[in-house]
């Protein structure tokens, strides 16, 4: 019946297929304790941070609304997730859904006001609202304060955070590649003729916010749960300015080039770890580096799915070719 | 009464007024188009033709005087919500959605009429794949009228001026509107461009049922095609009439001859 779009299908499930092979890849270093317990902890970083990039270009990349608060988000789905389990035995699943639920639900308290804003307004107000939520977390004593929640089960493991990153991938991918996820793109392209095109800009945008910070919340949950010990100080302005590094690295308005930032940066942290000011250099020379010669990121707009050989098995059928471009999903 | 509402106008304007700080870019302005109608409005530039069409869109709002689609008040309702009611525009200063694809760029215009919802978008069930495969075939079918179906696939911004005018109009009707508003379609157009292109909008508004309001600045372009004219400068209508009427009109004539 639906002919002519079957082959988003068989793209679907492809990149399922590829997600299973990369999972039993990745169980088996771990389980045959192949990688350090250092980078066993850093893989679930990388797909914790890779939730945080893309959920951060749902918003920044994709929807245009300069975001630089994201951090503050992670941190309410983290403390809502911890306070669940471990003051009311909640199961993870239920810890990590609502902390994202309120996060969101923040997104939207937040977004109404703000993203009447624009440009660098809005990213002036994010990063005031996201450095709020944490000295408001700080100054609560049932949690821990500024010292921190302590006593937080072990509960993230690799599966929880491999699947969830796929959850959110696909969840992202196929919202920008729906009317709702036009309606995004059309506003950052140009609000004008967006409205004029039918679109309620302002319920879009905070719809952009809602997802992405919800999608932050359970990445809070999942990044809580690795640890013992969560305080405040993990949700700063400079971890905001972390992820904005991924997506603008990556590329605003590809989740390839999310995926590849998270990797990088995570990597890049990881590696340095001993030395942090070094750190920060190698963050800004690569920055600048990038704005000079490739200010649209690793991949701009691009997806791994349109270029070079991965366009024969993701492409369009041939009957289906769109003429004069290389735009597929 | 109910004679009345047979004779209805689709839009009308009463005294509209509109100030741009001491500015008066619209003044008492009165107009109105009929279903079906093909208008013309025009007039030297700065006249106020594009803040019409704003006022029009809910772009502006009016600062005095009110203005009605199928007579329903649009004061106070967000561009949007007016292109829901029925009206879609094209831009004199293209407004296009540059980094996307010309198809992306009319499926977009088709927001209001796709049928399904962000669940089903997500989890791609339901009714996605059949309405992402009816929105595609008639933007397909669109760019195909406005010779665009070859460039379905390309980056709007690296479409040639003329190509980029006819996108506008394409991306306007698969808003689904009874009444299309063009801004200087043709401008940057050349005469044979131009010439294609007035058949194209005399094509569709029979096609599509449309009612069509057309601003211009060169006068001789709407006289061929436009069955009644509204002339404006300053902010004002200074005549109105059927082309042969407007083109005798001695206001008319000193405005655009520039005569005292
Ligand atoms: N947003 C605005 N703020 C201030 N002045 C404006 C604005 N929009 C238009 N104007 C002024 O209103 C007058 C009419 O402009 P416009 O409607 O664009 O003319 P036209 O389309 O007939 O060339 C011009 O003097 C223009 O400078
Ligand atoms: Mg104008």
């Amino acid at each position: 019946m639906f002919k002519g779009m079957k082959y988003l299908r068989k793209n679907d499930a492809i990149m399922l297929g590829f997600a299973i092979v990369l999972f039993a890849v990745l169980q088996g270093l771990v389980t045959g304790r192949v990688l350090s317990s250092f980078w066993q902890l850093n893989v679930l970083i990388i797909g914790i941070n890779i939730i945080m990039a893309v959920s951060l270009n749902l918003i920044n990349g994709y929807t245009g609304q300069f975001s630089l608060g994201h951090a503050g988000f992670m941190a309410v789905g983290a403390y809502v997730g911890v306070v669940l389990t471990t003051n009311f035995h909640a199961p993870f699943v239920v810890a990590l859904l609502a902390g994202g639920a309120a996060a969101a639900f923040l997104g939207v308290l937040i977004g109404i006001p703000t993203l009447r804003l624009s440009g660098d307004y809005l990213a002036i107000a994010t990063l005031g609202l996201g450095e709020i939520i944490r000295i408001v977390i700080m100054n609560i004593e049932y949690v821990g304060g500024a010292a921190g929640f302590k006593g937080i089960p072990h509960l993230t493991n690799l599966a929880w955070v491999f699947w969830v990153t796929v959850i959110a991938l696909f969840f992202i991918k196929n919202f920008v590649n729906a009317q709702p996820g036009r309606a995004c793109l059309a506003i950052r392209e140009n609000e004008i003729a967006a409205e004029s095109m039918g679109v309620n800009t302002t319920k879009y945008k905070v719809m952009a916010f809602a997802i992405g910070a919800g999608f932050a919340g359970i990445a809070g949950g999942l990044f809580a749960h690795c640890f013992y010990l969560i305080s405040p100080a993990s949700f700063t302005f400079m971890a905001s300015f972390n992820y904005l590094i991924m997506v603008v690295m990556g590329g605003m308005g590809s989740i390839t080039g999310s995926i590849a930032g998270a990797f990088v940066v995570t990597f890049l942290s990881a590696a340095l770890a001993s030395w942090p000011e070094f750190r920060m250099i190698i963050y800004a020379l690569a920055l600048i580096f990038l704005m000079f010669y490739r200010p649209q990121g690793l991949f701009g707009y691009m997806e791994i799915t349109n270029m070079g050989p991965f366009r024969k098995i993701f492409g369009r059928p041939q009957a289906q070719k769109l003429k004069g471009g290389k735009a597929d999903e | 009464m109910s004679k009345q509402q047979e004779k209805r106008p689709l839009l009308e304007a009463r005294d509209v007024s509109e100030v741009f700080g001491g500015l008066k870019a619209v003044s008492d302005f009165n107009f109105h188009i009929n279903k079906g109608e093909l208008v013309g409005l025009i007039g030297p530039n700065g006249a106020g033709k594009t803040t019409v069409f704003n006022l029009f869109t809910g772009v502006y709002q009016p600062t005095t005087g009110e203005i009605r689609l199928d007579g329903r008040s649009l004061t106070g309702k967000r561009p949007y919500q007016i292109t829901q009611m029925g009206i879609a525009r094209t831009f004199q200063n293209i407004r296009l959605f540059s980094e996307l694809t010309v198809l992306d760029n009319v499926k977009i215009a088709f927001h209001n009429h796709v049928k399904y919802n962000v669940l089903e978008a997500v989890l791609r069930v339901g009714r996605y794949y059949a309405e992402e495969e009816r929105i595609e075939a008639q933007s397909l079918r669109l760019l195909d009228i406005f010779h665009l179906k070859d460039k379905a696939g390309e980056l709007a911004k690296n479409l040639p001026y003329g190509a980029q005018r006819r996108l506008e109009i394409a991306r306007a009707l698969a808003a689904g509107p009874k009444l299309l508003l063009l801004d200087e379609p043709a401008a940057g157009m050349n005469p044979q461009e131009t010439q294609e292109l007035m058949e194209m909008i005399r094509w569709i508004r029979k096609e599509f049922g449309l009612t069509v309001l057309l601003i211009e600045h060169d006068m001789s372009l709407v006289m061929g095609i436009c069955e009644r004219i509204y002339v404006l400068e300053y902010g004002m209508v200074i005549a109105s009439g059927t082309p042969e009427e407007v083109q005798k009109d001695p206001e008319v004539i000193r405005a655009y001859l520039g005569g005292e």
